[in-house]
């Protein structure tokens, strides 16, 4: 039972960064019908320039509060990220607006490889380990225990996620979001400039990847630039779970998919009687993803697919 | 001056010229309509008139000015405004947030609130369905809130496109009495339809295009006792 508790809450941490992360996917999937295989790297991204800004900031020596490192860390992450994600849409994807579907998805992957191969020009092969600076306390729950740190990545990203769906339901930018998404052509007839919604949606995509690229590097102590590629897999996988294009559903399936695999983790060696170890629980990820795909391909709370892939 | 001045105007897109060189003139306050068949190039015109074509010739002058290269999200706050053939209505947007994507350029929410219970007035249909999704609607009220969203832009020249299209007779009479209200209220516009006999009956003037060329025009009185028009397009 201790370990069935232990292993919902090391769920929700995995699970709350996925859902940021499928936020990012599925954002940009119900504006323009793309998948940006290339979000996993902005993630790299938000961690690398997290981890680099606050180990050049305590080698400065200016004796800031760990707190404090770590905001400054992050703004300049959130806005490096921003950057990118904006640069990537206007250099990569613009261009191919009206091109066939498939050209879009390999840029994607093309953009993905660039990215991580810059990253190993500016912070090399080598894992880099998160400054000293973490908080290691730990808090006891129904016998199971969570660090501080762990519970602070719960609620951050629950507060975010909240105020995104707020955003997006509640403003005018939302609406205007929604609107292009179900008909962009119409929604420039009521004065949409579609071009900067788009752009905005990238934006807001990317800086949540920042957050969520803080958190890994965070959880893990630790950053790489290939630490993108399998987060930014499962938080598709997530995305398609709970229905890519519906931002609940990226939600729901990143917070359900961090638990199952975790479930997973933590029992896969008794149910194989020892066979498999915890290290297989992406296994899990991926033979959700299949199950999706063959069973419920529009996912959780999707409503139906639309025939573009 | 005229609201709108269409000179030797073509349009052409994927090797076939949908438009061959039309003129077309709108006086401040006017009810025009263009009717012909399908495929006469009448919803081409239109698209182009809101920048979502490009023309490939002649020139479009709009309240004074050139409005070549102006963008399409531009028009609407020069007061050019299009409900597109088939409604356009946002399925999945409710029917109140459909009316404000309407005033998504405007900023002034007490004139946007009371032009929200003008359109109420004019269709009390629509209040009852207000947190409703547009979606859900049937043709009648899609095109009702298309109409509302359209006043919501406060447009100077309204440019509509087949609303009678896919309705029941009877709701395309409550239609095209609502077009009336409109053009009462100052309203210039330009009516496309395949249903010549209402949008003559409704309208000032008349254009009538075929393939791609304007064959007819004049008083929308006169087109209806026109032998050519009668034979052609009224059926009798």
């Amino acid at each position: 039972m201790d370990i069935f508790i232990q292993q919902i809450l090391n769920g929700l941490v995995l699970g709350s960064i996925y859902a940021l992360i499928a936020l990012g996917y599925t954002m940009v999937y119900g504006i323009m019908g793309l998948i940006n295989f290339a979000h996993g790297e902005v993630v790299m991204v938000g961690g690398m320039v997290t981890v680099s800004v606050v180990s050049a900031l305590m080698a400065a020596g200016l004796g800031l509060p760990p707190l404090a490192l770590i905001l400054i860390g992050l703004m300049v992450a959130v806005a490096a990220c921003m950057l990118l994600g904006f640069t990537i849409e206007r250099v990569a994807y613009r261009p191919l607006r009206k091109a066939q579907r498939l050209a879009p998805l390999i840029t994607a992957i093309g953009v993905s490889i660039v990215l991580q191969q810059l990253a190993i020009l500016v912070w090399g092969r080598n894992y880099i380990p998160f400054p000293p600076i973490l908080d290691h306390d730990v808090i006891q729950i129904f016998g199971a225990s969570i660090t501080r740190l762990q519970m602070v990545i719960i609620v951050l990203c629950l507060a975010i996620m909240g105020g995104l769906l707020l955003v997006v339901e509640k403003t005018k930018l939302g609406r205007a979001m929604r609107a292009t998404s179900q008909n962009p052509a119409v929604a420039g007839l009521m004065g949409v400039n579609v071009n900067t919604i788009i752009s905005a949606t990238f934006v807001i995509g990317s800086a949540l990847g920042a957050i969520a690229g803080l958190m890994v590097a965070t959880n893990y102590e630790q950053v790489h630039y290939y630490m993108g590629f399998m987060i930014g897999l499962k938080a598709f996988t997530a995305a398609v779970l709970g229905g890519i294009g519906n931002l609940a559903g990226a939600v729901a399936g990143g917070i359900l998919l961090g638990i199952i695999e975790s479930l997973g983790a933590g029992y896969i060696g008794d149910l194989t009687g020892g066979f498999l170890g915890s290290h297989y629980q992406d296994i899990f990820a991926f033979a959700v993803l299949i199950v999706v795909l063959i069973f419920r391909p529009s996912g959780l709370l999707g409503e139906k697919m639309a025939d573009r892939a | 001056m005229s609201m709108l001045k269409v000179n030797n105007l073509e349009v052409a897109y994927g090797g076939i010229q949908a438009v061959k060189g039309i003129d077309l003139t709108i006086e401040k306050g006017e009810l025009v309509t263009l009717i012909g068949a399908n495929g006469a190039g009448k919803t081409s015109t239109l698209r182009t008139l809101v920048g979502m074509e490009k023309k490939s010739g002649g020139s479009i002058v709009y309240d004074g000015q050139d409005i070549s290269g102006v963008p399409v999200y531009d028009f609407v706050r020069r007061g050019l405004v299009m409900i597109p053939e088939g409604r356009g209505v946002f399925a999945k947007l409710t029917v109140e947030e459909n009316l404000r994507m309407g005033a998504y350029y405007r900023n002034d929410e007490d004139g946007i609130k009371a032009d929200i219970e003008h359109v109420y007035e004019l269709f009390p249909r629509l209040k009852e369905r207000q947190k409703q999704l547009a979606g859900t609607l049937s043709g009648g009220e899609q095109q009702m809130v298309a109409m509302g969203r359209a006043i919501l832009s406060r447009p100077k020249l309204l440019l509509l496109d087949e609303p009678s299209m896919g309705l029941a007779p009877l709701i395309v009479e409550k239609i095209f009495e609502i077009v009336r209200k409109i053009s009462a209220e100052g309203v210039t516009m330009l009516l496309v339809e395949q249903n010549a006999k209402l949008a003559l009956e409704v309208s000032q003037r008349g254009y009538v295009m075929e393939s791609g060329r304007i064959t007819m025009s004049g008083n929308s009185k006169d087109l209806l006792d026109d032998e050519r028009v009668r034979n052609a397009y009224l059926g009798e």
